[in-house]
C-alpha cells in the first residue's frame, strides 16, 4: 500500500540546480535535511513558531517546516550552508551576519542559529543600508524566532553589528 | 609571552561550524537509517486492554513493531531509579514500553521501525490500542488529598518525605517576638531546549559492537545503562553526545526509553535505527519541573532578624521518580540562601501525579527555594514597615563567617557548608546597579505616564560543582597539537573554548594548537555528566590538573635534553626554554616525540625518537621504571563538597492598569561565580538564565486539565519568551574565589534563572499593592486579583535605607 505519490522537482539550492524526487507530502525542511543532506537547516517545532527552519525562497525568509518540497519547484532556495561566499581560492567569506554572530557571542548551542542568520541576512539586505539601524528595526528582524539559550541580548547586538558591517560595505 | 587567556573573553571555537551549517546534531547523523516512531498513551491513567497491530502490518515500509511483550531480560524490568535515597520510600519508574498501565499522557506504548519517519507515523496511526480509563490525579493538592492513587500500591501518593531540621523549630517559633504564616504556589515549566531528544544507533555485526549517538547530558552513564539493559559488555558500547541543541537539565535524565529501545532495534534488525523527538513528544514524554505548594511559618524579632523558619512543602514529581528526590532536596537545602537562619526545619513531600515526570530544569529546585525565602523576607519587611533591602541585609551571613555551616545535607550527600562569599557586597552592588533608592521617584514618574511601577529583589546562594568527580586527559602530539578530552558533555556552554583556555594557560601553548573533545566515551570513559553548574568547576579543574601533569613531564624530559634544572625551565608559546636564555630551548612537540621511544619511523618527527637516532644511555631502559611513553596525563578532580556561588537580582516592572500587561523594564544582576575563565561566556549564561527566569515568572506554565491532558503542548500555546519579552539586563560581577578547587571556580550555568520568579513577584506586588502568592502570573490573573475583594492588600513599600 502506498499512501503517497511522488513528484520530481527542480530547485536551485545555494546556487546549484538540483533535481530530486520527493513524495508530495514531504516538507521542505525534511527534503533539505534528508533528501539533499543539507542538515544546517534545523527543525525545532515543525509548526511554524520557532523559526529555526527558516530558509530563503527566492530571497524571502520562509519557514521550511510549513512548506511542501513540491511548492518550491522551479524556485531558488538558500540555506545556511549557502550564506557564506566562495572566496575563489577554495575558502569562504562569511556573510556579515555570520561574522557578527561570532563576534558578539550570539549563539550558544547553535540550534536556533541558522534560522536567525537567514532571517537577519534577508532583513538587513532588504533595508536601506545608508542609514543606521534603529532599535525598532532590530526588534522586527530578531523578534520572530525563538532561542532558549542566549536571552536574545547578544543576538540583538549581532544584528546591530552586522548592520554596521553592511553599511560599511563589507561583504554580501 | 603567551597571551593571557584565563579571564579573557576569548571568542568561541565552536562557532564557525555552527554558523555555517556544519554542526552535527544527533538528527544530522546517519543518513538513510531506519526511523523509529512511537504510539504514546492518549490517556493520563489507563489500563491497556489490547494492542492490535494487524492493520499496520501491510503498510509499505514497515520493518518492525515492538510492544512490552517483545522486551526481554532487563529490558522487561522497570527503568532504573537513578538516584536512590533512604527517604524515597516508594520509588516508581516506568518500563521502556508500557506494561499494563499507563501513568501519563505521552507514555510510550508501541515502538514502530520503518523505512522513514513518515511511514513510521503511518504505521503508528494504524495501531489500535484499547484502554480502560482509570481515575486521574493532577496537581499537588489532588495528590495530597489522595482520593485516587496514581500507583495502586502507593495509596497516599507520597513517593518520599524529605525532612531536615537544624534545631527545635517549634520552641524557637514559640519564643519569637513575631511570627507569620502563609501559603504560596509555583507552577510547572520545562527546559524546552530548541533541539528535542534524539538517538541514533548502529550495530556492527562483524565485531558485535554498538555505537550510539544521543542528545544527552551524560554519555558515559547512558553507555553503562545501555550495556546493563541490553546485556552487552561495556567495551562493546560507545556513546557519543555530538553537538547538542540545548539541555537545561532534561537531557541529564537517562536512560530515556528511546535510548534503550532504538539500540535494541538496531541490534535486532542489524541496521542503523534513528529517532528524533518531535516537539509534541517533548512536551508530553520528556520532563517538566517547578510545581510546589509551600506553607511557610517564620519567626523574627523587632529588627526583622529571622529567629526560626519552618517550611512545609509538597512537590509534584509527576508519574515516576527516575531522578529520585534531587529537586525537593535542592529546594530544601538551598532555600536558606545567603541568610543565617538560627533554627530551620523543612519537610517536603514528593507526590505522584498522572503527569510527565519532574526532573531538574536549570535551577533544579532552587528557584522554588529562593521564592520561598525571598518572599518571606518581603513579608517581614512589610510587616515591620522596613525597607526590603534592609531586612535582607540584617539577615545576611557576614563576610567573615566563612566557611559557614548550615548543618544541612546537600544533594550530593555532603554538608551544606558555604566555602566563600560576600553577600553584603552583592547587596550593595545591586542597590547601586538598579537604583533601589530612587524607586519612589521612578514610581511617581511612571504614575504620571499612567503606569504602576514596582521594584523587587531577590538573593540566592547556589551550590555548584557537586562531585563525585570528573576527569581530563591532555596529550601533546609530535605535531605540536594538544588533544584534550573530558567525559562530561556540552550543550552550548562553550566548553571547547573554556577548556582550551585553561590548557593553553596551564601548559603555555597557543590556544590554536588545543583541540577539545567532550562527551565521547571513545575518548574518555569516566564521567558523571553536565548538571548542577558543574562543568567548569569539575572538568575545568580536572583538565587543569592533567595539563599540570603534562607540563611536569615535559619539563623533566626537556631538562635532560637541555641539561638544565627543571626549576630553571618555562614553557611559552609551545617552546620549553631556560628562563632568561631564549636560545636554550626545545619545542614542546619535540619533547612529545622524545617521550615515546620508537623502533619505527614513519615521518620526520618520529625519526628523532628511533633507536639509532642519537647516543642513548645504555645503562637505562628506554622507558624508565614507573614511567610511561607519550607526553600525556590523565587526572581527576573530586571535590570534598560543592562550592557555593551567589548573586542578587532586581526587577523593575511597569503595569498598565487598563490591560494589566506586565512589562519588566529593568533587570539588574550581580553575580559571583568565583574566578571566571571567560567572562563573555559567563555573561551569556546569565542572559539566557534571566530569559528563562522571566519566562517562568510571567509566561510559561504547563496547563494540565483535570483529565491530565496537557492543553498547551506546542510552542503556539506554551509561551516561551521571544526577544520582545526579555528585558535588557545589566550585570555587575563580584569574584570571591572558591578555596576548594585549584582554579578557584564556582559554577555559573544556572544562576541566571534562580531569582527570577521571586524578584518579579516582589516587583508586581510592590506595583499593585496586592499579595502575589502564586506564580507565574498572567495579565488576566493580575486583573482578577486586583478586582477581587478578597485579595490581601500589601502595605506600601519602604525603599531606601531608613534614617
Ligand atoms: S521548525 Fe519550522 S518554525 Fe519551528
Ligand atoms: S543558541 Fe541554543 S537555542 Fe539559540
Amino acid at each position: 500500500m502506498s499512501v503517497s505519490t511522488e513528484r520530481t522537482i527542480s530547485v536551485t539550492v545555494n546556487g546549484v540546480s538540483r533535481e530530486t524526487t520527493v513524495p508530495v507530502r514531504r516538507l521542505l525542511s525534511d527534503a533539505l535535511r534528508h533528501d539533499l543532506q543539507l542538515t544546517g537547516t534545523h527543525v525545532g517545532c515543525e509548526h511554524g513558531v520557532c523559526g529555526a527552519c527558516t530558509v530563503l525562497v527566492d530571497g524571502t525568509p520562509v519557514r521550511s517546516c510549513l512548506v511542501l518540497a513540491v511548492q518550491v519547484d522551479g524556485k531558488a532556495v538558500t540555506t545556511v550552508e549557502g550564506l557564506a561566499r566562495d572566496d575563489g581560492r577554495g575558502g569562504e567569506v562569511l556573510h556579515p551576519v555570520q561574522e557578527a554572530f561570532r563576534e558578539c557571542h550570539a549563539l550558544q548551542c547553535g540550534f536556533c542559529t541558522p534560522g536567525f542568520l537567514m532571517t537577519m541576512a534577508a532583513g538587513l539586505e532588504a533595508r536601506d543600508r545608508t542609514t543606521d539601524i534603529t532599535e525598532d528595526e532590530v526588534d522586527e528582524i530578531v523578534g520572530g524566532n525563538l532561542c532558549r539559550c542566549t536571552g536574545y541580548a547578544n543576538i540583538k547586538k549581532a544584528c546591530r553589528h552586522a548592520a554596521g558591517l553592511m553599511k560599511d560595505g563589507d561583504g554580501a | 609571552m603567551t597571551t593571557k587567556l584565563m579571564g579573557e573573553p576569548v571568542r568561541r571555537r565552536e562557532d564557525l561550524r555552527l554558523i555555517t551549517g556544519r554542526g552535527r546534531y544527533t538528527d544530522d547523523i546517519g543518513h538513510g537509517a531506519l526511523a523509529a516512531a512511537f504510539v504514546r498513551s492518549p490517556y493520563a491513567h489507563a489500563r491497556i486492554t489490547g494492542i492490535d497491530v494487524d492493520a499496520a502490518l501491510d503498510v509499505d515500509g514497515v520493518v518492525a513493531i515492538y510492544t512490552y511483550e517483545d522486551l526481554v531480560g532487563p529490558m522487561a524490568e522497570p527503568l532504573p531509579v537513578l538516584i536512590p535515597h533512604p527517604q524515597l520510600t516508594a520509588p516508581r519508574t516506568g518500563y521502556p514500553l508500557a506494561r499494563d498501565v499507563v501513568q501519563h499522557v505521552g507514555e510510550a506504548v508501541v515502538m514502530v521501525v520503518a523505512t522513514d519517519r513518515y511511514v513510521a507515523e503511518d504505521v503508528c496511526d494504524r495501531i489500535a490500542v484499547a484502554y480502560e480509563e482509570l481515575p486521574v490525579v493532577v496537581g499537588v493538592d489532588a495528590a495530597r488529598e489522595a482520593v485516587h492513587a496514581v500507583h495502586e500500591d502507593v495509596p497516599d501518593n507520597v513517593a518520599a518525605r524529605h525532612h531536615q531540621e537544624t534545631g527545635d523549630v517549634e520552641a524557637a517559633l514559640a519564643a519569637s517576638t513575631h511570627t507569620l504564616s502563609f501559603t504560596q504556589y509555583i507552577e510547572r515549566s520545562a527546559c524546552m531546549p530548541m533541539e528535542g531528544k534524539g538517538v541514533h544507533a548502529v550495530w556492527n555485526r562483524d565485531d558485535s559492537s554498538l555505537r550510539v549517538h544521543t542528545s544527552t547530558q551524560a554519555s558515559t552513564s547512558v553507555r553503562a545503562a545501555i550495556a546493563a539493559k541490553l546485556q552487552l559488555s561495556l567495551e562493546k558500547v560507545e556513546v557519543v553526545a555530538p553537538d547538542v541543541g540545548g539541555g537545561f537539565g532534561v537531557k541529564i535524565v537517562h536512560p530515556w526509553p528511546e535510548e534503550l529501545l532504538v539500540p535494541m532495534a538496531a541490534i535486532a534488525l542489524g541496521q542503523p535505527v534513528h529517532w528524533a523527538e518531535d516537539r509534541r513528544e517533548h512536551f508530553i514524554s520528556s520532563a517538566h519541573e517547578r510545581q510546589q505548594r509551600q506553607e511557610i511559618t517564620v519567626g523574627y524579632d523587632d529588627g526583622g532578624r529571622v529567629t526560626a523558619l519552618d517550611v512545609r512543602g509538597w512537590h509534584d514529581n509527576g508519574a515516576y521518580t527516575p531522578y529520585g528526590i534531587i529537586v525537593p532536596i535542592v529546594t530544601a537545602t538551598q532555600l536558606v540562601g545567603p541568610y543565617a537562619i538560627p533554627v530551620y526545619r523543612v519537610r517536603i513531600d514528593s507526590v505522584y501525579t498522572n503527569t510527565v515526570i519532574v526532573t531538574p530544569y536549570r535551577g533544579a529546585g532552587r528557584p522554588q527555594g529562593c521564592y520561598a525565602m525571598e518572599r518571606t523576607m518581603d513579608r517581614i519587611a512589610q510587616d515591620l514597615g522596613l525597607d526590603r533591602a534592609e531586612v535582607r541585609r540584617r539577615n545576611l551571613i557576614g563576610k567573615d563567617e566563612f566557611p559557614y555551616d548550615h548543618h544541612l545535607t546537600f544533594q550530593d550527600g555532603r554538608p551544606v557548608i558555604y566555602d566563600s562569599g560576600d553577600y553584603e557586597g552583592l547587596l550593595d552592588k545591586l542597590i547601586a546597579l538598579v537604583g533601589w533608592d530612587r524607586a519612589e521617584e521612578r514610581r511617581a514618574e511612571a504614575a504620571s505616564r499612567g503606569k504602576q511601577l514596582g521594584i523587587g529583589m531577590a538573593m540566592y546562594v547556589e551550590g555548584t560543582g557537586p562531585g563525585p568527580y570528573e576527569g581530563g586527559h591532555v596529550q601533546v602530539l609530535g605535531s605540536g597539537k594538544v588533544l584534550v578530552s573530558t567525559g562530561l558533555t556540552s550543550q552550548g556552554q562553550g566548553h571547547e573554548t573554556a577548556f582550551a583556555q585553561i590548557v593553553a594557560h596551564e601548559l603555555g601553548v597557543p590556544i590554536e594548537d588545543v583541540e577539545v573533545t567532550t562527551g565521547d566515551t571513545r575518548r574518555f570513559g569516566y564521567a558523571v555528566g553536565t548538571f548542577a553548574s558543574r562543568a567548569a568547576v569539575m572538568s575545568g579543574n580536572a583538565i587543569a590538573l592533567a595539563a599540570r601533569g603534562v607540563r611536569a613531564k615535559a619539563l623533566r624530559i626537556a631538562a635532560e635534553v637541555l641539561e638544565a634544572d627543571v626549576d630553571d625551565l618555562e614553557i611559552d608559546e609551545g617552546v620549553v626554554q631556560v628562563k632568561g636564555t631564549p636560545g636554550t630551548a626545545i619545542p614542546l612537540r619535540t619533547v612529545a616525540v622524545l617521550s615515546n621511544p620508537l623502533r619505527y619511523a614513519f615521518d620526520e618527527a618520529a625519526r628523532q625518537a628511533t633507536q639509532f637516532a642519537g647516543p642513548g644511555d645504555d645503562s637505562k631502559p628506554p622507558v624508565a621504571v614507573g614511567d610511561a611513553p607519550g607526553l600525556e596525563h590523565v587526572d581527576y578532580y573530586s571535590p570534598i563538597r560543592s562550592t557555593f556561588a551567589s548573586g542578587a537580582h532586581a526587577a523593575v516592572v511597569e503595569i498598565d492598569p487598563t490591560t494589566w500587561e506586565i512589562e519588566v523594564v529593568d533587570y539588574a544582576v550581580v553575580h559571583d561565580c568565583g574566578n571566571i575563565v571567560n567572562p563573555m561566556i559567563v555573561e551569556g549564561q546569565v542572559h539566557g538564565g534571566v530569559a528563562q527566569g522571566v519566562g517562568g515568572a510571567l509566561y510559561e506554565r504547563m496547563a494540565y486539565d483535570a483529565d491530565g491532558q496537557l492543553q498547551n503542548a506546542s510552542f503556539m500555546d506554551f509561551l516561551m519568551p521571544y526577544a520582545s519579552e526579555v528585558p535588557d539586563v545589566v550585570i555587575d560581577h563580584q569574584e570571591t574565589p572558591s578555596p576548594l578547587n585549584p582554579l578557584g571556580l564556582k559554577g555559573a550555568g544556572e544562576a541566571g534563572v534562580i531569582p527570577g520568579t521571586a524578584c518579579i513577584a516582589s516587583a508586581i506586588e510592590d506595583a499593585v499593592g496586592r499579595r502575589i502568592a502564586a506564580m507565574p502570573i498572567s495579565p488576566t490573573e493580575l486583573y482578577d486579583l486586583v478586582r477581587s475583594p478578597d485579595a490581601e492588600r500589601v502595605p506600601a513599600a519602604t525603599t531606601g535605607v531608613p534614617a
